[in-house]
């Protein structure tokens, strides 16, 4: 006789699956937005912001499979918690995919020519971003706890660049009023990654609380 | 940005234990209390209290001693030879096992409904009257005030006002149970049994038969069991998870199908065994 929860657990898997691809593809839009921006690519600033609606095609995906796993196959205790939390992962991963879409408006701005620095901590942000990304939804899937806990200490670090960034920033526009236009579009990008790392902070609040049933702030 | 520490997942783990009680005075509680057949112990040391007026959900697998449980509260189980029990087993603080408690008192006080609703071979009226006749209650005036109430308070006087005469066999199975039910009510218990009431019904009948118990609930002590943890989660109030015999789990409703504490529980109602 086949397990009695067969059906159900192929619909949870499927869930997985939608996910992580969803994950994938936002991880990708990220990687190309910084692309563009460090190649100043109109082309790929303006391709990457079409692929936004395979991004947000997932999440309606998601969610419509979310609900019919609740109508009709009633989940209870970690199922309930897992299926509640993929509806929750699946809107914060949309959020990277919408500020991806952000910086590649920001890139095509600064594309118009050279910039006054180089490019150092905006592509060092965007590394660990991208890796808090993969290790969230890797947790989510694993169900390891203690890749959420790196992934949260990874969020400090985030948070230090940005407000490095920030004081440099500012710094330069004080010194030289010529670079404010350059400084603003960079600060915005750096703030975009900095609101990222903070949704896919609330993806490992999710995955915690699939774990252990407990809702909270992982920050303190 | 959203703070600067990390806190552990160790302390965090631990502080997550959120405890739930409902206050009111104990009308059942079962001390230490074990049940067996012949050798057989379908029912092992427990310990569980069920304030009057709430209504207590149990629910487990077949062979979880849900059943034993609410045959020892009045006593169905006497005629069963081989059994014997052991702790206490209390109704208002006293023992039902006593050797001084009237078994026929103790069931009027402790009504039980069935999974099958069995009317008995008579007028819908009779039905009801039957139980209050027998306690003595004489007077047409007296019992006509019983059965409407019993029907009124087993949400079926509308239905059957018109008819009261005529069999009780013609009901449907829904209202057999709410009859039933109004059959208990009729000699005015202080607790009310309830053994899988819904499991020949609809899902319309089922959900009448849900919503009557939570009212009565605010007059009487109610306990349901069920092997169906959807009806448990939908029925609110508190549920009690048996398996083999021993209470594993006791909680709000709400919280136990979100976070069940024991493994054991979050199995069950998630399908993986039972």
């Amino acid at each position: 006789m086949p397990h009695p929860r067969r059906v159900f657990d192929r619909q949870l898997a499927k869930l997985d699956e939608d996910l992580l691809a969803m994950g994938r593809e936002a991880e990708a839009m990220l990687g190309d937005a910084l692309k563009a921006l460090e190649e100043r690519d109109i082309a790929l600033a303006d391709e990457t912001i079409a692929r936004d609606d395979v991004v947000d095609k997932y999440r309606f995906d998601i969610e419509m499979r979310a609900m019919e796993i609740i109508a009709t196959q009633q989940p209870a205790a970690r199922d309930l918690r897992r299926v509640f939390a993929a509806l929750s992962i699946a809107s914060d991963v949309e959020r990277v995919g919408d500020y991806s879409v952000d910086i590649c408006k920001t890139a095509k701005r600064l594309a118009e020519k050279p910039l006054f620095k180089p490019l150092v901590d905006i592509p060092r942000m965007e590394r660990i971003v991208v890796q808090m990304l993969r290790d969230s939804l890797e947790g989510f899937v694993s169900r390891d706890l203690a890749i959420i806990e790196k992934m949260i200490n990874d969020d400090d670090e985030v948070d230090h660049l940005y407000r490095y960034l920030h004081d440099e920033l500012c710094d330069f526009m004080k010194k030289d009023p010529e670079l404010v236009d350059q400084a603003v579009q960079l600060l915005l990008i750096s703030r975009y990654l900095e609101r990222i790392a903070d949704h896919i902070t609330n993806i490992g609040e999710r995955v915690f609380y699939v774990e252990t049933g407990e809702l909270k702030e992982l920050h303190q | 940005m959203k703070g600067e520490k990390m806190a552990s997942m160790s302390r965090l783990q631990a502080e997550s234990q959120v405890e739930n009680r409902i206050g009111g005075p104990p009308k059942v509680e079962a001390q230490g209390f074990s049940f067996f057949y012949g050798k057989t112990q379908a029912l092992k040391s427990l310990d569980l209290t069920v304030p009057e007026n709430s209504l207590l959900t149990i629910m487990g697998p077949t062979g979880s001693g849900k059943t034993t449980f609410l045959k020892a509260l009045n006593r169905l189980n006497d005629r069963v030879p081989g059994i014997s029990h052991s702790g206490s087993l209390l109704l208002g603080g006293k023992d039902v096992y006593d050797r001084d408690v009237d078994v026929a008192t103790l069931r009027r006080r402790v009504g039980m409904v069935f999974a099958l609703p069995v009317p008995l071979p008579m007028s819908i009226y009779e039905n009801v009257a039957f139980g209050p006749r027998k306690r003595g209650v004489s007077s047409k005036k007296r019992l006509d005030e019983i059965v409407e109430e019993a029907l009124v308070s087993a949400a079926l006087w509308d239905e059957v006002k018109d008819r009261l005469d005529s069999s009780a066999h013609n009901l449907s199975g829904g209202q057999q149970q709410r009859l039933s039910l109004a059959r208990v009510l009729a000699v005015d218990p202080e607790v009310i049994l309830l053994d899988e009431p819904t499991s020949g019904l609809d899902p319309i009948s089922t959900l009448k038969i849900e919503e009557l118990l939570r009212v009565l609930s605010e007059r009487y002590t109610v306990i349901l069991v069920t092997h169906n943890p959807v009806q448990a989660a939908r029925v609110q109030g508190e549920v009690a998870f048996f398996y083999m015999g021993e209470l594993i789990e006791k909680g709000p409703a709400a919280s136990m199908f979100v976070r069940p504490k024991d493994k054991r529980t979050e199995d069950y109602i998630t399908g993986k065994f039972g």
